[in-house]
Parts: structure tokens; sequence; C-alpha cells
């Protein structure tokens, strides 16, 4: 377990030692969501009873940050590594594939928390929120962040170019939190849409994580929590069968 | 192909580009999975009992490669954390030390030249004191100076019971620094004995010849090595066929502009087992 103890706080620092990067750069992103939509947004929508628009709008971007900075994590370390040569470090250690995708997804979720907790700090300077269920958003953000940093490790170990790994990022990632209900109640949605949100995992980890804020959400957080963890679960098996083939990374 | 190496040993492992050394060493270090086939470090089979037998691997890779997040210091504090070695500080300075890094143990890789970073790889495979050291290519881009420390350290490290297999481009080096040599060609080895051996198996003395006129007797063919147009290289069993030799050359009407008589080194050896394989 030391080598894998190591890696992680390889992973730490990497992540650490360039935080104005991966820290402050998404919190400001956050926060520019926050003033623009609840300037344009705050007094024509309300989507829960006594919940303004820009209270609700919060949790959203908290958790669409945090998602977004652990497949950012993982994703960037596994390229940078493979692209540069150094994986082969970490290769040539006893280090078991089950240690070095626990060690991934450690480090994605410690920079996926690190982010939400400075969105979130910088948030409550602007709008008045309360917490009604913090275990249930703690439980969600904890296995977001997880699934998103498994995902990360799968994109960073197949993409073979950085470009290919930005359009992962662009043409999946993005889009999947974009319409996951962080700006906006999927009730408000035409019932072809609200069906189709459904089909999108990110919509039940947000949905999820503001039910911890608000204690009101579209549909239940058990179930919520449930398919979060089924999906965190399916992409963990698909993973770890990548790593124990070696595919992309042992010839 | 079946190699065995044996502990303590200083072993070569020789061949033109393409012949399968860094693939080998790929295959030991578990970098590459082989199709067919079993390797073992010191009875830990790499596949099987892989913890055990990298534990025992310290690999210097032949590609450059660093973290540029890094200083020196915390590469090899981080690498040293992989094979789960606590304290790592004395020896990770011991080892700069000798590397000749010590004034840059807390600069960032990046900042280093290709020298430098070099002798970090050599740096980042003995920080777990492995008793196998396996030196890919070690001194390309390395100069003259630094490269007779680097061969100084790797020596002391052999003395102390460390087995060291080398691949290089420079012939001299595995001549004077290896016990054993392995010639790899095509994925086969195609010669393995003591570096004293190999030398032996081509005695004889090499007689380089300049012609100023005249054809080669065809007497002297068979002792024919090289040719290029008007330069020849022609081998002796000793000093005494010189003789006999030159005789036949002058009975021929053949003139010589440039005589040169020497000893055969392991380049010699080794061009002549590459042509015949």
């Amino acid at each position: 377990m030391q080598g894998f103890a190591a890696l992680v706080r390889k992973e730490l620092l990497r992540f650490w030692k360039v935080s104005f990067q991966t820290v402050a750069a998404p919190v400001l992103t956050a926060l520019l969501y926050l003033l623009i939509f609840a300037h344009a947004l705050e007094d024509r929508v309300q989507v829960y009873e006594d919940v303004r628009y820009t209270a609700f709008l919060v949790p959203g971007l908290v958790m669409m940050s945090a998602l977004q900075n652990a497949f950012a994590n993982s994703s960037s370390s596994v390229i940078q590594s493979k692209i540069t040569g150094n994986m082969v470090f970490i290769l040539l250690a006893p280090i078991s594939y089950l240690e070095f995708f626990l060690a991934y997804v450690l480090a994605s979720m410690a920079r996926a928390l690190v982010v939400a907790a400075g969105v979130l700090l910088v948030s409550v300077c602007f709008v008045e929120l309360r917490l009604a269920a913090p275990v249930w958003a703690l439980a969600f953000a904890l296995l977001g962040s997880a699934l998103l940093g498994a995902l990360g490790l799968v994109a960073g170990i197949w993409a073979e170019r950085f470009d290919q790994l930005a359009g992962f990022q662009n043409f999946v990632i993005v889009p999947l939190t974009f319409l996951s209900g962080v700006f906006y109640s999927i009730h408000s949605l035409p019932p072809f849409w609200q069906k189709l949100s459904h089909a999108n995992p990110f919509f039940y980890m947000i949905d999820g994580f503001r039910y911890g804020f608000f204690g009101a959400s579209d549909i239940s957080p058990a179930v919520s929590l449930g398919v979060v963890g089924i999906s965190f679960a399916l992409v963990t098996a698909g993973t770890l069968a990548l790593l124990r083939n070696g595919y992309k990374l042992r010839g | 192909m079946s190699l065995s190496i044996a502990r303590g040993e200083f072993f070569g492992l020789l061949g033109p580009n393409g012949a399968g050394k860094t693939t080998l060493i790929s295959v030991v270090a578990g970098l590459v999975r082989p199709d067919a086939g079993a390797v073992s470090v010191l009875g830990a089979d790499v596949a099987a009992d892989y913890r055990r037998a990298r534990r025992m691997l310290g690999v210097v890779p032949q590609e450059l490669v660093f973290d540029p997040f890094f200083t020196v210091r915390e590469t090899l504090r981080f690498q040293a954390g992989y094979f789960g070695v606590r304290a790592a500080d004395p020896w990770i300075d011991e080892v700069l030390h000798h590397l000749d890094l010590e004034a840059k143990a807390d600069v960032n890789m990046r900042a280093l030249s290709g020298g430098m970073k070099r002798r970090v790889l050599v740096a980042q495979a003995l920080v777990h004191k492995p008793p196998v050291i396996v030196l890919d290519e070690p001194t390309a881009g390395v100069d003259v100076e630094l490269r007779q420390g680097l061969w100084q350290f790797v020596r002391r490290l052999n003395r102390d019971g460390h087995t060291v297999v080398l691949t290089t481009h420079y012939l001299e080096e595995a001549e004077s620094l290896c016990t054993r040599i392995a010639m790899l060609k095509a994925g086969r080895v195609v010669a393995l004995d003591t570096t004293r051996n190999l030398l032996a198996t081509f005695s004889g003395l090499c007689l380089r010849l300049g012609l100023e006129r005249g054809e080669l007797p065809d007497g002297l063919a068979a002792r024919v090595l090289a040719r290029d147009g008007a330069r020849v290289t022609l081998r002796l069993d000793g000093y005494a066929e010189l003789e006999s030799v030159l005789a036949q050359l002058r009975q021929a009407g053949v003139a010589i502009k440039e005589f040169e008589l020497e000893q055969p080194d392991l380049e010699e050896v080794f061009l002549r087992v590459m042509e015949r394989h």
C-alpha cells in the first residue's frame, strides 16, 4: 500500500502545484456563470417555492465544477504522462492496477472537493444558502466526483493525442453537464426533453446534490444515488478491465 | 530466445537498432507482455510475482523522460515511495552525490540539461537499491567526463554485488565493462559468451592495407575480412604469418601505400558476427 500512498501524494501535488489553473480558474468561471445567469434570470425564474433562482443555481454550479474538475484531473494527468513518457516510472513500480485506479480516482475526488468548496465559499458571499441535508450533498459530491474521476481515467488511457481528449471533454462531458439541469429544473422542459434528461446520469448527480441544500428535488434522492452508484460501479468495472489488460499502457 | 544472466554479472546486450534489446528489457520490466514464454528476476516471475520482480529491478529507460511538474528531489522521493521505501533521503543524497547532481536537487526537471536528465533517470532506477540494474543506452548524450563518473559508480555497484545489464552503442564501453555479452539480431541471440572468449574467437590480427596498384592474389582471398575499393582488411592468425602474406603480395606485383596491423576489438567481433547471421 506504500506505493499507492506515494502515487496519491504525487497526483495531489501535481494539481496543487498549478492550483491557479486547477482550482482558482474553475472557481472564477463558476462565479461568472453565477453573476451572469443570476442577473439575467433572477426575477423571471422560480423553481422551488421559497428558493430564489440565484440560490437554486449555486448547488448546480458547485456540482458542475466538481464533476468537470474530477474528469479533468485524472484525464489530463494520464495523457500527459503517456505523451511525455513518464508513465513508465509508475509502470515499472510494484503497484497493482487496482492501486493505480484508486490513486487516480482519489486524487480526482480531492481536486473536485477543493474546487467545490471554493465555489461554495465564494458563492455564499453573494447568495444566502441553507443546507437542509448535508449528508446527502456530501454523498453525491463524493460519488459523483469518483465517477467522473474514473471516466477521466478511461478517457486519458484511451486518448492518444490531446485533441482526442479535448473532443471527449467538449462533445461528451460538457454537453452532458450543461443539459443536466444545472441552470433549470427539468420540470420546466417539454415532456420529450424531460424524458431524455432522465437518460443523462449527470442529471441525477446535480439533482441529488441540490436536494442536500433545499430538501427538494425533481426526483427522490435515493433513486438518484442508486443511479449514480450503479453508473460508478459499471464505469469502475470497465476501467479495471482495461487496466488489468494493460490496454494502451502495457504493450 | 533463451538467456540466463548470473547474479553479480556485468552483462552486455548488443545488437543493431531493431534487434530487440529494448523489447527484451521491456518484457523483463513488465512494460510489454510477451505472447509466449516466461521471464523471472532472481526467481520471481515478472507476471505472476510482479511485485517482487519489480522490486528487484532498477531500469534506466532509453528515452529521456521526466515529469515536468517536479524537482529532482521530489521525483526521487516519489520514485522511492512507489517502491515502498521509507526515509529514502540519506540514500537519495548519496546517489545524487555520486551522480554529481547535488547542486540540482531542488531544481525543476525542466531546467536540467539532457545529460543531467539522463543522470536523474539513473538515480531513479537506483532509489530502491535494486539488486539488478538494467541500463538501456545510459550514456547517450552524456559527455565524456560524466560518462566516466557514471561508469565508476556503476562499477562500484557491480562490485558491491549488484547485477548489471547494459545495452550500449559504444562497443568500447561494453568491451571494458562487461564480463559477458549477448549479441542480438532480429530478436535472436546470435552470440553469447564471455567478453574474453568473444575476443579470442576472432583471435589473430587484422592487417589493413591500402593498395596502390595490382590485384590481390587468389591465395589470399580466404583471409579477406573487409574490402572497400583499394582498401583491404586481411586476417592473420599471428605475427608469424605476416612475412608469407607480404611475400605473396610482392610476387603478385602488388604495391602497398598504407599498412596497419591491429588487434581485433569488440567492434570487429560484432561486425563479423552480424555479417555471419
